[in-house]
């Protein structure tokens, strides 16, 4: 049975939003996305997901504050401890087994709450052999970097264009956080703070709530957004320990993307998309997805970024929305949030970056450090 | 399960093992710490607080008077109509007495705390909190009662800005 | 809708400390689950992971750092959770992984390290309240199992002994189970009735304390059961169901739990239940604490509101009564490792229904149970129908 994305909701990104508290951010993505897809929650929906972390929000179960700013008291509601992909993958499976006819997934970031960021992402690190080391968790993201350049022989100036382009890119979206006219050279000349990595190829938190409604065929095709399919789905984890990963060639997306390629019948990827939104929570990163999924040879997406095919105009747009670097870091949020892009894509209905004539997308993500876990969603305007 | 399970996997410690070095540790404090934008809801109902007053929330949609305020009706999924004063007396709902602090440390004095409906808001809608001026014999579920609020100079904005609530007095609102 | 089944389960000890890291409690739990249901890990599809907070293990997104001891290294993994409620719910969430046709064997692994947390797991608590609402008030865990269990006493009038008599019974079942941390075969209704007051009404005895463990169950498809020839070994799942009240618990009737009895409503519908305690003939309910059982008794629809305490007191939930309730001893019992209690609900739904139960395995032939877990703020319900 076909699964379909008939209503989207976002808020606009910030870098704190005092004025709201958590839940009423929840419930303005809420509203957003129910009006989207002409719905009410109280009657319309069967199932409610939310994607979240407890040590992200400050809480000790952060399941218990969920439900009243969704619409979802008295209903079936569960949290993911993952990425927002994650959660659809979970919603595409209540619906495929009949559990469910309409489901609505939601994640948000509000890290303005979070006093010391870094730390608790330095809680994420193993205790017995990493924790002890200390630092600033980033040198992670450095290690990685360096091992990617070398092995697939992508330069640093390649992840320099990805933080200048995605930043750039994001003026041109009414949702983003952090757009800018950074220049490829002033993001080769900051500062390597975590050395080959420099403080411009790291996105920065913000605040932000997505919001998706899923609903099977026959209740998709009763409701007033066209819906936009999604055509194959894949989740995957490897290793969490630092020592016993792949550092080069990230096996979590390849085998989160075979999965939704085998779903959505793809068979050759390269020129099977006409956009692709995956994880830049570092520059590197967007150049390690893209080759990891198949999108680009090895060694070659650097080339492709220099060469402005990753552009809205290029053979492959990706991270039109500005992904992370431009819009800010949403946490777990960021899988569902690019797929909302990519849904809105699908649509038409991008506004100024649009993707002409997109109809088929790509969306990956990556939960961010210290994880080596990420999901895949393909998205169409057919079933 | 059972006959053929010879083993059941799992390592007793004891009590000391830990603190001893009996069994090798790694120990470490997380850098967690939290500020939360109380929002527009919450935000007005602490400096109601600090000014000694109990505020909720009306939804005309179905004829609720919320407690604690909310900007948003959870029963009718939309947007809460306006603000509205509740009493400072209510009914306990129900109550602990409590031998235990939050570290569940033994106390010798109890805590005397539960769940207090406020007059004014919707039925059952309440909130946490002590109660004194009545011993441990005394307290009791439907029991009358009214905030004992602290000096004005010694409000900040806070649910302690009620000291407690106590029993309800002769000829008092 | 395919069929499920739980083909194989594995449990650890369940202890107040245990040696073993979580990763490796969560490797032999599943080392025995898949040796049970006669597989290798290769042979899983995809594997999902319950745990509860992350404060406890001492990481934060512990779901990931539990991941390779849960087998789930370069396979499709998902962490779900729903505070206390992940007992049972990792179970259903891996169902819709086999029901959805996207695994063909999906594994369930449940984890609790609470001994890691110093100077001791209640600290954890503290932190599950609102942070501006609660919090201030330096609320114990324990003030608001005791603020419901008083609602529910003196709205219907129930004897504190009715209630202490669930502990009384649970801790002996558990002398049957090889991991139970608290079985007590001497215990009588008078130590519990005179154990330490803790937070009036609740005493020491009424409340299961913090534990280590893990434990796992292996799904598979209707062709997998057939392909292996695992049949005489299946249990089936049968409907399942599962419900979230709001947050806002100071403006709920602590009474009855709604959210429960939502749950069971949905799960009885699907497994084709009218007449609850007639058709199901057995039932692991969550009893965290000794009142709980009855609760949940009644959210189930198996006793009527505030009559599940007169089933103990007739003997009608012993594991050789007319409806045994918690045979495997429960969790005030075999202890309570938030959500490892997989093994004594999901698990031992399982091991009765395959006749597998050993001492605990309930005399009279018993082909459909009932399990629920209860989550968060007084908050959540999720229930599973098993059936062989």
């Amino acid at each position: 049975m076909k699964v379909g994305i008939v209503g989207v909701g976002i808020t606009p990104f910030r870098p704190s939003t005092p004025e709201f508290s958590w839940k009423e951010l929840m419930y303005d993505g809420a509203q957003r996305a129910y009006a989207d897809a002409g719905i009410d929650p109280r009657t319309d929906v069967d199932s409610f997901i939310t994607c979240a972390e407890d040590y992200y929000e400050g809480f000790g179960i952060f399941d218990e504050f969920t439900p009243d700013q969704l619409g979802a008291v008295l209903r079936p509601m569960h949290t993911v401890g993952g990425d927002g992909i994650q959660g659809l993958a979970n919603a595409y499976m209540q619906i495929q087994s009949g559990l469910a006819d309409v489901v609505v997934v939601e994640s948000h970031s509000k890290a303005s709450d979070i006093l010391t960021f870094n730390g608790i992402v330095a809680h994420g690190l193993d205790p017995i052999w990493n924790k002890p080391l200390g630092g600033h968790p980033n040198y992670i993201a450095g290690l990685e970097m360096d091992a990617f350049l070398r092995g697939s022989g992508n330069t640093a100036k390649d992840c320099a264009q990805v933080a200048a382009e995605n930043r750039q890119a994001a003026l041109l979206n009414s949702t983003a956080a952090y757009g800018a006219r950074v220049t490829p050279e002033q993001a080769a000349a900051s500062p390597a703070l975590w050395a080959p990595l420099r403080s411009l190829d790291v996105s920065v938190p913000a605040d932000g709530c997505v919001v998706l409604v899923l609903a099977g065929e026959k209740a998709a095709r009763k409701m007033e957004a066209p819906p936009v399919w999604i055509q194959g789905i894949g989740w995957a984890s490897d290793s969490p320990s630092l020592e016993t990963r792949e550092w080069v060639s990230p096996e979590y997306a390849r085998l989160a993307a075979a999965m939704a390629y085998r779903l959505a019948k793809v068979r050759t990827p390269a020129g099977a998309f006409d956009l692709a939104e995956v994880d830049d929570k570092f520059s590197y990163k967007e150049l390690q997805h893209l080759e990891a999924l198949g999108l680009a040879r090895r060694g070659q997406a650097g080339k492709m970024a220099r060469r402005g095919d990753l552009g809205v105009g290029g053979t492959l747009p990706t991270n039109v929305s500005g992904g992370s670097l431009g819009c800010g870091n949403v946490l777990d949020a960021s899988g569902l949030h690019r797929t909302a892009e990519a849904a809105l894509q699908i649509r038409g209905d991008a506004g100024k970056h649009q993707v002409d004539g997109a109809k088929r997308a790509v969306v990956q993500s990556w939960r961010g450090l210290p994880t080596a876990t990420g999901a895949v969603a393909i998205l169409g305007a057919s079933g | 399960m059972t006959d053929r399970v010879v083993r059941w996997p799992g390592t007793e410690l004891g009590p000391k093992d830990l603190e001893s070095g009996a069994v090798t540790t790694v120990r470490y404090r997380p850098e967690a710490k939290f500020a939360w934008s109380a929002g527009e809801a919450i935000s007005r109902f602490l400096a109601e607080l600090q000014k000694g007053r109990l505020i909720a929330r009306e939804c005309k949609g179905c004829d609720r008077i919320l407690f604690p305020p909310r900007m948003f009706c959870e029963e009718c999924f939309r947007p809460t109509d306006g603000w509205v004063y509740v009493r400072d007396t209510g009914t306990i709902e129900t109550y602990s007495v409590s031998y235990l602090d939050t570290d569940a440390r033994r106390i010798t004095e109890p805590i005397l705390v539960g769940v207090v409906s406020i007059d004014g808001a919707s039925p059952k809608m309440g909130i946490m909190h002590y109660f004194g001026g009545m011993t441990k014999d005394e307290i009791r579920i439907g029991m009358r009662v009214k905030a004992k609020w602290r000096r004005p100079e010694d409000r900040v904005g806070s649910v302690l800005d009620i000291e407690h609530f106590r029993p309800l007095r002769e000829g008092e609102r | 809708m395919r069929k499920v089944a739980v083909v194989g389960a594995g449990m650890t000890l369940f202890r107040r400390r245990l040696q073993e890291t979580g990763k490796e409690l969560s490797f032999e739990a599943t080392r025995m689950a898949l040796d049970a249901a006669k597989m290798e890990i290769g042979d899983v599809d995809a594997v999902v992971h319950g745990t509860a907070p992350d404060a406890f293990d001492g990481v934060h997104m512990k779901g990931e750092y539990l991941l390779d001891g849960s087998g789930g290294r370069r396979k499709p993994y998902m962490r779900v959770f729903t505070g206390g409620g992940t007992g049972v719910f990792s179970t259903i969430a891996g169902y819709w992984h086999v029901a959805s046709g996207l695994a063909d064997v999906a594994l369930v692994v449940n984890e609790e390290k609470m001994s890691s947390c110093q100077p001791h797991p209640q600290s954890v608590f503290a932190h599950i309240w609102d942070p501006i609402l609660d919090r201030p008030l330096k609320p114990n865990l324990v003030w608001i199992f005791a603020m419901e269990m008083n609602r529910y006493m003196t709205v219907h009038g129930i004897p504190y002994e009715d209630i202490a008599r669930v502990a009384v019974k649970n801790k002996r079942n558990a002398v049957g189970h090889p991991c139970a941390q608290l079985a007590d075969p001497n215990i009588t209704l008078e130590d519990v009735m005179n154990s330490e007051l803790m937070a009036w009404p609740v005493r020491r005895l009424d409340i299961s304390p913090p534990s280590d463990g893990a434990a796992a169950v292996v799904l598979a498809s209707e062709d997998v059961v057939r392909k292996r020839k695992l049949r005489d070994q299946a249990a089936w799942i049968e409907g399942v169901g599962w419900c979230i009240d709001s947050t806002m618990w100071t403006d709920r009737d602590l009474v009855f739990p709604e959210y429960v009895n939502r749950a069971a409503k949905m799960a009885y519908r699907q497994a084709k239940i009218t007449a609850p305690r007639k058709e199901i003939d057995f039932a692991e309910p969550y009893d965290p604490f000794d009142y709980k059982e009855l609760h949940h008794l009644e959210g189930l629809g198996l006793a009527d509101k505030g009559k599940a305490g007169l089933m103990t007191r007739e003997g009608i939930t012993e594991r050789d009564g007319d409806f045994p309730v918690c045979p495997s001893g429960g969790l005030l019992g075999v202890g309570n490792p938030i959500a490892a209690t997989l093994g004594v609900k999901v698990g031992e739904l399982y091991w009765q229904l395959t006749g597998q139960a050993g001492k605990r395995q309930i005399p009279n032939e018993v082909h459909t149970g009932v399990t629920q877990a209860w989550g968060d703020l007084m908050q959540y319900g999720c229930v599973v129908v098993m059936g062989a």
